[in-house]
């Protein structure tokens, strides 16, 4: 991994604690890291592990071991007290902009609070609530409606008012989970660019987890690939959608449906994602893979490095020269 | 439409009772769908296309009012009784809706959810029922059917929740299937599984598929004929190829540019600015023209009408977007 890393996971495990079961491991071994002005891209199925990965990301859920630093400072799990100044400046947007704001509370009062608690200084709540006009124009909102209540907007308008209150503290890095997959079709569209563009310009880290694989295609400059608690492959984005090196990203670009290419049904992947608390022996991939070998049912996959930042988990990927 | 069409839908229209009084959530719409032939309606939240689904089956809320008709074997659906349109529903039209969860009991088993209505509207016995029931968890691929019956729905997941769901609107061997975004709330992997199933099943028994989405890529891959809906109206409507081929109505072709197109990567999607119109602010003239690249003066207080443009399609656009249009 690389040393200018904004957000860094390294060899991440999270494991959920169940009464009177083996714990799952939700995450296993993950490394994956963000820079500066980078869009990444995490995609996978549900239940894949990549909503716990992003939440460990920002310090949600605490790793059971591995690490994440920030800006180099460890990011310690969220707990009673107020979060160190330094991490504020790490920020999630969550999928459901209903759940995330607040329903009570007038759009421009709580942008007004992100600002005061971003900055930790103590910042005056008139002056706070004076860059509420900006905030709300840099999401492409009118400032007329800090007033109004979030009841009054539709799923786009609300996640643009989750992100303006995500830049109200000045983030260096936004980890995303699902944040367009609550929304109509048309919304979907501006509300990804909308946050690849905010990013682009303040020179931010994204980290954006979709299970939307064409929407990843078109904004991150790198993409990783979860499976079961695993991130299978991660690399340049054209690259890792254009000749995947792993079975199972192959697999997810065969499936995606392609608009206006005539009567071709996208092809299936048989079987189901396992349960995490009994993931298979060997590779966690092979009862579903279609190129799968003796040995990947008892030997871990290595990671191979197919190019220089292009890495698959997987015993038949091999290096390839390059372009 | 020829005579070997199962549904025609004729000049259909629902009024809404909302808080402002009575909109028209459905204006006008007419569609045919034949024997074995897959049609997909598509449209955004708000443009209808749901409310155009529970007026087949009847199930629209309290004080709703529809005219026009709906043809189905012969028989105008809307005009049976209720006891009349329980034969006809779940029977011969089925519908299988996005969230699986809301039309499978929590706290059934899928034996006792999956035999009932096969019981009710065959007049099997609870083992002939049982029988139909294996059969159609085979033919959506559950693995291990028998132990599928025994099991309760939050056992599954979600994609095998949703196969559940189209086994048990396919065990009464309906004709006609309305697939209201049956494959929205799932993983593409899981996606690809429904719509090779479903293409199967039009194929194998000649089962005919209203499915309605907003995802034209979806659609582009199954359905025969698109009707693309926009703020209760038919906006454009042909063969597939045909419409996603050219889009000719300016909101297909917004709905196409704003798609992620697994083909080009690099360049941002083109979203449609705005969002669709409410039922309550629904606008004057052309209801798309607030958001329209193309329009021009008189869109803002004409209705389009749906005219024949050749090439089988149908379009409600006075402006063609083909055509070079002075800005």
């Amino acid at each position: 991994m690389s040393a200018d890393a904004l957000l860094e996971l390294r060899g991440v495990d999270v494991a959920y604690q169940r009464r009177g079961h083996a714990p799952v491991r939700a995450v296993l071994g993950a490394s994956l890291a963000v820079r500066a002005g980078e869009i990444v891209g995490l995609v996978g199925e549900s239940g894949c592990g990549k909503s716990t990965l992003g939440r460990a990301a920002v310090g949600l859920v605490a790793p059971t071991s591995g690490e994440v630093r920030f800006s180099g400072e460890v990011v310690a799990p969220i707990g009673r007290r107020a979060r160190p100044v330094g991490v504020r400046r790490l920020q999630m947007v969550f999928q459901d902009p209903y759940a995330s704001l607040n329903p009570r509370r007038k759009v421009g009062e709580q942008i007004a609070d992100a600002v005061r608690l971003g900055s930790g200084a103590g910042v005056r709540a008139d002056v706070a609530l004076a860059r509420v006009p900006e905030l709300l124009e840099r999401v492409g909102l009118s400032a007329q409606i800090a007033h109004r209540f979030p009841h009054e907007f539709s799923g786009g308008q609300c996640q643009r008012i989750a992100i303006a209150r995500v830049l109200a503290s000045d983030p260096r890095c936004i980890v995303a989970d699902e944040p367009i997959s609550a929304l109509d079709a048309s919304a979907q569209a501006q509300v990804a660019n909308l946050l690849a563009a905010v990013a682009q310009q303040s020179g931010l880290g994204l980290l954006f987890i979709s299970h939307d694989l064409s929407v990843v295609r078109k904004i991150a400059h790198r993409t990783a690939v979860m499976y079961l608690g695993q991130i299978v492959e991660v690399g340049p984005t054209d690259a890792v959608w254009s000749e995947p090196s792993h079975p199972y990203t192959r697999a997810l670009v065969a499936a995606i449906p392609r608009p206006g290419a005539g009567s071709h049904l996208p092809t299936e992947l048989p079987g189901d994602v396992p349960d995490p608390a009994r993931p298979p022996s060997g590779c966690r991939f092979h009862p579903r893979c279609p190129v799968v070998m003796d040995r990947c049912r008892t030997d871990d996959p290595p990671v191979v490095e197919v190019a220089p930042g292009w890495e698959s988990l997987c015993l038949r990927s091999v290096a390839r020269d390059g372009p | 439409m020829t005579g070997e069409a199962l549904l025609e839908v004729e000049d259909l229209t629902v009024r809404l009772r909302t808080a402002r009084g009575i909109r028209r959530a459905v204006d006008g719409v007419s569609f045919a769908i034949r024997e074995g032939e897959i049609l997909g309606v598509a449209g955004e939240s708000g443009s209808g296309k749901t409310i155009t689904a529970l007026a087949l089956l009847g199930l629209l809320p309290l004080g709703a009012r529809t005219s026009g008709s709906v043809r189905f074997a012969g028989t105008d659906l809307l005009t049976l009784r209720r006891r009349e349109l329980q034969k006809v529903r779940g029977a011969q039209v089925s519908l299988v809706s996005q969230d699986p969860m809301t039309s499978l009991h929590p706290l059934l088993r899928i034996e006792v959810q999956m035999t009932e209505h096969v019981r009710a509207h065959l007049g099997f016995s609870q083992e002939q029922a049982r029988e139909r029931a294996l059969e159609m968890l085979a033919a959506v691929r559950i693995p291990d059917p028998e132990q599928a019956l025994a099991s309760h729905p939050h056992q599954f997941s979600g994609g095998m929740r949703q196969r559940i769901a189209i086994a048990m609107a396919l065990a009464c061997e309906p004709r006609l299937l309305i697939a209201d975004e049956p494959t929205t709330a799932l993983d593409v992997t899981v996606q690809a599984g429904i719509l090779a199933l479903l293409d199967r099943l039009r194929r194998e028994r000649g089962v005919s598929v209203l499915f309605i989405t907003h995802d034209l890529g979806v659609l582009s891959s199954v359905a025969d004929r698109i009707c693309v809906l926009y703020g209760g109206r038919v906006a454009e409507h042909g063969a597939t190829s045909v419409v996603l081929g050219t889009p000719r109505h300016p909101y297909t072709d917004g709905l196409m540019r704003a798609l992620p197109g697994a083909a080009v990567a690099g360049a941002a999607m083109t979203p449609i600015a705005g969002s669709p119109p409410s039922l309550d602010a629904m606008p004057a003239g052309c209801a798309f023209h607030p958001r329209c690249e193309w329009a021009v003066a008189t869109c803002a207080t004409r209705v389009p009408a749906l005219r024949d443009v050749g090439d089988g399609r149908l379009l409600a656009c006075d402006v063609d977007p083909l055509a070079p249009v002075p800005s």
